[in-house]
């Protein structure tokens, strides 16, 4: 294994991981709202909702299309790629991603055909539990891969023989002491972004002038999501963040670029700052520049003022995690989660005023918000991935190891494809959800540009009815 | 014992979620491939709509098999992967492309015209890098300390490329034949034709890897043509043979579901052929099925989960398949 195709490796992995990512942290958070919105209509028989419902099934259906391909894609690259990870940790892992297959995405596909084009073919109540279904799916879904991920974050019950790693107890493993935390952090994470995407379309068309009514409810429904998650979320990564300080601690140190050991800190009793900002440089072992706040640090992850938790001069350089990805990548997850809790608490301030979308302001911020908790998600990811390196099973295996005895042109080319065909699809799938949004949940009864030959496109904007039938 | 009789039974799972795959995608990659016989609008979207609740959940076998791979035999993926590694992510490439056109295509229209060429593009490429895997494996990978140890072209020989064209062919007959039992008008009667041209040129691949094979690999050779084995296999070309008459006579009756299930019975036997040849070598002609197991602990796990939830899976598969029952007539999806 060389040391090109190991980085050509990884950039491929980081690369389509991260793109990846985007796809389900949407589809999970807009399958649940969708289901909400459906059961909503079954139980009021509110036309709205089940307009609405309709709309944001059209984007749910381009975004889900791309997660899974972009999906099958990884779970091809752990052998493609990774084949000494796949061999060493794989009867562990291997199993893992099994459940998700079996419990998941069949659960999800199959009922997906349901939800997307049986709008009219199935008795609602029967359309409905498709859709929750579908939500339950991604959630199952997300269940497996983020205990498999914390697994690799911090593995337990198993162990190694002959180099290999063996399941002992497979509660141990499913259910890793990381899990729950970040099994909870990651969905709360994707509601959080879909309530922002929501808010920030209904934000836009109010900025418009159109869809009054459909836009109030999205606004509505986002801000009610927001101002209850956008808060919990702050918790779930506060106790996040306390249970990694315990299990691993090099990650802390580097995502808060905190160098000194420990034991300098309590013998200088001054307890650690929280750092701003800074300028790490790792080659001298310190920060170049930084503003820090003093013992707000040891407030934070220890909860007392002069407590004190190890720095990454207590880890010998090959152990240390790389500084500047977690440290900058935390800082701009924490920035974005409190400008989500800001913008949350001012519309609702609005909406209890009763002058939700009078101000202009406040829709014009809150319609650019859409991107802003996908940036939080890829930006935690950072950290966390980041955080965990040297290792990709921490302990285990060390990620120089991992890799396939492929070599480096040939990972290199298939880099270079999946950053062609990935930035061309996927980017015009975006303007595709963009389309979508523009053209509305209630279209104009207007023939789209010139398509004589399809008796129902007359009627209909988005191919998606030419199949759902509404006659 | 489990040690003997687990990696068997995984190698059964992992078969039946493959030949599962290979039949219910094969002919959602069959419509693509079929996709430039016709130029008329209308029936690209009736070809499309015939398969669009379900195109997702038949790629879903593709996760199962190299999944269940991994799980069962993670020595076997650990080599095989590497080994085809550049047909396997251009197969992943060329199914981004047919999976997304799924959805751009309605949403690009009317200017959609890239995206019907990345649907049969896509398709067609996916087929032939499928077929080319199939090859390769079939050909056996060098392996040197139960790791990958050739390069990266071994794969690209005369004969994996000849699976490719017959695996593009195979689906494209699947395709033709899933149209005749689930479409009308123009689209059903340009397949009947479509059909029975394939299924000659798929007979002819057929028989072209049957001769090519024990010609060309001593051990297929002489797992064929040895005795006692002889007796018990001579039937498999002749249930071939009949098979392709029944396909044929099928079609020229103006059968709707008859030729469908008789080119998925081609295809199972085909595919037991095959099985028939490199088992139990799951990396031929070095790693057996044994050699690359799993820890027992970990093939049992997800046994269980096999067990319970594979026969829920087919009971949703059964569902949504009789939801969309039913043919799609010109012009119009489910109503």
């Amino acid at each position: 294994m060389d040391a090109d195709a190991l980085l050509y490796a990884r950039l491929q992995f980081a690369f389509t991981v991260s793109f990846h990512i985007i796809f389900p942290a949407f589809t999970i958070g807009l399958s649940a709202f969708i289901a909400t919105l459906l059961v909503m209509w079954q139980r009021t028989g509110v036309e709205r909702y089940r307009t609405l419902a309709k709309f944001w099934t059209k984007i749910f259906a381009v975004s889900f299309a791309m997660g899974v391909v972009s999906g099958i894609v990884l779970s091809y690259q752990f052998g493609t790629n990774w084949s000494r990870f796949s061999e060493v940790v794989g009867n562990v892992i291997g199993p893992l991603i099994g459940y998700e297959v079996l419990t998941a995405f069949f659960l999800e596909a199959s009922f997906l055909g349901v939800m997307l084009f049986g709008w009219n073919r199935v008795p609602p109540w029967l359309h409905v539990t498709s859709a929750v279904l579908v939500a339950i799916g991604t959630l199952i879904s997300a269940f497996w891969i983020l205990s498999a991920n914390s697994w690799m974050q911090y593995p337990t019950g198993f162990e190694m023989r002959d180099g290999i790693a063996h399941p002992t107890d497979w509660l141990a493993v499913v259910f890793n002491p990381t899990f729950p935390y970040r099994f909870l952090h990651m969905v709360v994470a994707c509601y959080l972004t879909t309530s922002f995407v929501v808010i920030a379309v209904g934000a836009r068309y109010l900025l418009a002038g159109r869809e009054e009514m459909q836009a109030r409810t999205m606004l509505k429904m986002g801000l009610g999501m927001a101002i209850v998650l956008a808060p919990l979320q702050a918790m779930i990564g506060d106790a996040h963040g306390i249970k990694t300080l315990e299990v691993q601690p090099a990650k802390i140190a580097a995502l808060e670029a905190h160098w000194e050991k420990k034991e300098e800190v309590d013998a200088a009793g001054h307890g650690v700052p929280l750092i701003l900002f800074a300028l790490p440089n790792p080659s001298a072992e310190r920060n170049d520049f930084e503003i820090a706040i003093p013992r707000l640090g040891s407030l934070i992850l220890t909860h007392s003022w002069d407590g004190s938790f190890p720095g990454l001069k207590d880890f010998a350089p090959e152990d240390r995690p790389p500084v500047w990805g977690p440290f900058i990548g935390f800082r701009i997850m924490v920035g974005l989660g409190l400008l989500m809790i800001a913008v949350a608490a001012w519309g609702v301030v609005e909406w209890a005023r009763g002058a939700l979308g009078r101000s202009r302001l406040f829709l014009r911020v809150a319609s650019l918000m859409w991107p802003v908790g996908f940036v939080a998600i890829l930006a935690g990811w950072i950290v966390t991935e980041q955080g965990r390196q040297p290792w990709i099973a921490t302990g285990i295996l060390r990620t120089a190891d991992a890799a396939s005895p492929v070599p480096g042109t040939s990972v290199l080319a298939t880099l270079i494809l999946f950053v062609l065909v990935y930035t061309i699809v996927f980017g015009i799938g975006v303007l595709y959800i963009n389309r979508l949004i523009n053209r509305g949940p209630t279209p104009l009864e207007k023939e789209p540009e010139g398509v004589p030959n399809r008796p129902l496109s007359a009627a209909e904007n988005a191919g998606r009815e030419v199949f759902g039938g509404t006659e | 014992m489990m040690e003997l009789y687990l990696p068997v039974v995984w190698a059964l799972i992992i078969a039946a979620a493959v030949a599962f795959y290979v039949v219910a995608d094969g002919f959602d990659l069959g419509l693509g491939i079929l996709f430039p016989f016709t130029k008329e609008e209308a029936e690209r979207d009736q070809m499309m709509n015939s398969v669009a609740p379900f195109w997702d959940g038949n790629e879903t076998w593709l996760v199962l098999g190299g999944g269940g791979l991994w799980v069962a035999f993670p020595k076997a993926y650990a080599v095989i992967m590497p080994a085809v590694y550049l047909p396997v992510i251009v197969m992943l490439l060329a199914l981004i492309f047919r999976g997304v056109s799924f959805e751009f295509r309605w949403v690009a229209k009317p200017t959609h015209f890239w995206w019907d060429v990345a649907f049969c593009g896509g398709s067609t490429v996916a087929a032939f890098a499928q077929g080319v895997i199939l090859g390769a494996l079939i050909q056996g990978i060098a392996v040197a300390d139960g790791r990958f140890a050739g390069g990266p072209f071994d794969w690209a020989t005369p004969f994996a490329l000849l699976c490719g064209l017959g695996v593009v062919a195979g689906y494209a007959l699947l395709g033709a034949v899933w149209l005749i039992a689930k479409t009308e008008g123009p689209v059903a009667d340009r397949a009947r034709a479509q059909g029975k041209t394939l299924l000659i040129v798929v007979l002819g691949f057929v028989g072209l890897v049957s001769l090519w094979t024990p010609l060309g690999f001593s051990r297929i050779a002489e797992r064929w043509f040895s005795l006692p084995n002889l007796y018990f296999l001579w039937p498999v070309p002749i249930l071939t043979a009949g098979l392709g008459l029944l396909v044929w006579r099928g079609i020229d009756r103006g059968r709707d579901l008859a030729p469908f299930l008789g080119v998925v019975a081609l295809f199972l036997l085909a595919f037991l052929g095959l099985a028939i040849s490199t088992f139990p070598y799951l990396v031929p002609p070095t790693l057996t099925i044994w050699d690359t197991a799993a820890a027992p602990a970990s093939q049992i796990f997800l046994l269980v989960g096999v067990v319970f939830l594979l026969p829920m899976i087919f009971a949703y598969n059964v569902f949504v398949y009789w939801t969309f029952r039913g043919k799609v007539r010109p012009g119009e999806g489910y109503h």
